[in-house]
């Protein structure tokens, strides 16, 4: 293939992501960064300035419902691995080869179905004329129907079901990678089980964990429809509040601002965890 | 010191069964303090299957394992002094090389100060005193063998195992790795019990090599009387080259079999192995190529006569230095190998010559077949 070829290839493959980069990612954070920076004075007036950043600053509702879901993201992920190790551990090291594939399968089986739908599965089983409730008072242990929806343990655990599959899939390709024998030395050479766990298989599997827990954390602080479904009004997930700021009250310029500041905090929070665990993006990335 | 403190692993009707196949079978041998033993098989003949019930990752379905004269079939892996080289060496990646020696000293409670002593003691002892802030990836393949080793002795086991750790190894490093081995097992003056198929490891570095088929142990003994006094057909065969022919004995007298093979020669051999061999018993008869001597059909013969010669043509010559071999096609039609010394001279063999074989009834083996 001549070197014009060969560029032309290039750029033929390489036009669509640059395309899907700078059109979906790029412009659109742009757009939102010169939007955010947009201070209202008079209708269809506007100048530049900090204003709606000072807004954010001022009224403890918003930051707190930012810390809130930076918290509540992080608890889903620490459960989420706690969850998922074990799991992902059976299927890579103690599942046999034939059983290994159907087990991953069955992991991947929730996903055929639309976050939707399975939000709704979780509201069938859990309002108060649910399946739980019913069976619960069918079987005498209370008196009169119990609502589960709408509080903060039901949205960690529906947000903990809807994420833990890309907790998983990095883990189980990491711990595949990993030799029986390196086990096995770690017990001939005097380890017991805690320390075999503690020193060889959780460091081995170190960047599959930090590679989970930034997708998990990822997608559970920017998640919408489960914190909205499962915890109705009370959920006050950030995202609502960007969602609210853009269609109920018309303030875009007030949810610009809002998402800028959702992609600096869970930004600042997965280098954080990068610097906490010693791994690089890029170490991380590229073993999984 | 009594007895049992002279051997430092006893194995005692060792058997393993996995469902119906059955992997080890009633293996004993104990093995004198400070040996290099071997166990030497064909793959899947159970040495690793034996390997890993002595390591403790195995139980065995019936027998007696003790080291240093103590019943260790109740006491789990990690608590058993024996220490074990991975057929992959399974160094920890995510450690560097004192990371992966201090490893086992901090799993027995070792103080900092102790720790930082032994892996320098152990590293100077492998010749690799530099080595401690090395990466793993960082080592060559003789290197990472070394630190693998040295990982395991810093903890002073009382045997040590190794699942052919030279496999992965090119050869060049190989050959050299041996006798690295041989000099390191001596310098530790622990006990190695060494796995391998490859003949010539065994041979090289053991003081005692069992050869293992089927799950039981053919023969125990000194590399050299297993070359030389194979008990077995299947250590005769396995156990260096040899020229291999089946035959029927057509007479026994005065400690000589004359077998006819197969193919139709009539040789001279002396019977071999524990099961007697009678007149018009099936044989195998194995002689060694270098007890075979080739020469030109104008040349003198020995003296004295051998008790076996044979008339036949050069097929061929395997030039491979000082262990070069011609292939003689017999007057039967069969080849037979015969070492020879290739000077470089006018009076080298080639293919084509007319040569004769002559070769001695002692080393003529016969195991009744």
């Amino acid at each position: 293939m001549s070197a014009d070829a060969k560029r032309l290839s290039l750029i033929l493959l390489f036009a669509p992501f640059a395309l899907w980069i700078s059109l979906l990612i790029i412009l659109p954070h742009i757009g939102m960064v010169a939007l955010s920076l947009r201070e209202k004075v008079a209708p269809r007036v506007y100048e530049f300035g900090f204003g709606n950043y000072i807004d954010f600053i001022n009224e403890p509702i918003y930051w707190n419902t930012l810390l809130r879901t930076g918290s509540m993201s992080l608890l889903v992920t620490v459960l989420a691995l706690l969850i998922g190790f074990p799991v992902a551990y059976y299927i890579a090291k103690i599942a046999g080869k034939r059983s290994r594939g159907a087990l991953f399968l069955m992991c991947l089986i929730p996903l055929w179905v639309s976050d939707l739908i399975r939000a709704f599965g979780w509201i069938l089983l859990l309002r108060e004329t649910g399946v739980v409730s019913s069976v619960l008072i069918w079987s005498g242990m209370t008196t009169e129907g119990i609502e589960f929806l709408y509080n903060d343990v039901t949205v960690v655990v529906g947000l903990v079901y809807t994420v833990i599959l890309f907790m998983i899939v990095p883990l189980v390709s990491t711990l595949d990678g990993m030799g029986d024998d390196m086990i096995e030395a770690g017990y001939n050479l005097g380890g017991n089980t805690l320390t075999v766990l503690r020193r060889i298989i959780i460091p081995y599997a170190m960047p599959g964990i930090v590679a989970g827990c930034i997708v998990v954390f990822m997608l559970t602080a920017g998640s919408y429809l489960t914190p909205i479904l499962l915890g109705g009004k009370n959920s006050s997930w950030f995202t609502e509040q960007i969602y609210d700021q853009f269609i109920t009250r018309f303030n875009w310029e007030s949810g610009a601002a809002f998402g800028i500041l959702l992609l600096a905090f869970t930004s600042f929070v997965v280098w954080l965890g990068l610097r906490l665990s010693g791994q690089s993006l890029a170490n991380t990335v590229a073993k999984t | 010191m009594t007895a049992a403190d002279a051997y430092d692993l006893e194995c005692t009707g060792v058997s393993k069964d996995f469902g119906d196949f059955r992997a080890v079978d009633d293996v004993s041998f104990r093995i004198p303090s400070g040996t290099f033993f071997s166990i030497l098989g064909p793959s899947g003949c159970g040495k690793t299957t034996l390997m890993r019930m002595i390591a403790g990752f195995e139980d065995p379905s019936a027998g007696e394992i003790s080291i240093k004269g103590k019943s260790v079939l109740s006491v789990p892996p990690n608590k058993r002094n024996v220490k074990m080289v991975f057929q992959h060496l399974a160094l920890f990646p995510m450690m560097n090389v004192y990371e992966n020696i201090a490893y086992g000293l901090r799993c027995a409670g070792a103080s900092k100060d102790e720790i930082a002593r032994k892996v320098a003691d152990v590293l100077e002892r492998v010749a690799l005193p530099d080595l401690a802030r090395r990466e793993i990836h960082q080592l060559s393949g003789g290197q990472k063998q070394r630190i693998a080793i040295a990982r395991c002795m810093a903890l002073n086991p009382d045997v040590l195992l190794l699942d052919e750790p030279l496999g992965a190894l090119d050869l060049k490093l190989r050959e050299a790795m041996k006798i690295e081995l041989k000099l390191l097992q001596n310098q530790f003056d622990t006990t190695f019990v060494y796995i391998t198929h490859d003949q010539s490891e065994a041979l090289v570095m053991s003081d005692y090599v069992a050869v293992m088929n089927a799950g039981r142990f053919e023969q125990v003994g000194r590399p050299e009387e297993l070359y030389h006094a194979p008990e077995t057909a299947f250590v005769a065969g396995f156990v260096g080259d040899s020229n291999r022919w089946q035959g029927r004995a057509v007479d026994v007298q005065g400690g000589e079999v004359k077998v006819e093979t197969e193919a139709g020669l009539t040789v001279v051999g002396t019977p071999r192995g524990a099961r007697e061999i009678t007149p018009g018993a099936a044989v195998e008869v194995f002689i060694r190529p270098e007890f075979v001597t080739a020469s030109p059909l104008d040349a003198a013969p020995p003296q004295p006569a051998a008790e076996n010669t044979v008339r036949g043509k050069v097929d061929g010559v395997l030039f491979n230095g000082a262990n070069s071999r011609v292939l003689v096609r017999g007057p039967a039609g069969d080849l037979i190998e015969a070492d020879v010394v290739v000077t470089g001279g006018p009076q080298d063999l080639r293919e084509g010559d007319a040569v004769r074989l002559d070769w001695a009834s002692a080393q003529t083996m016969c195991f009744a077949s």
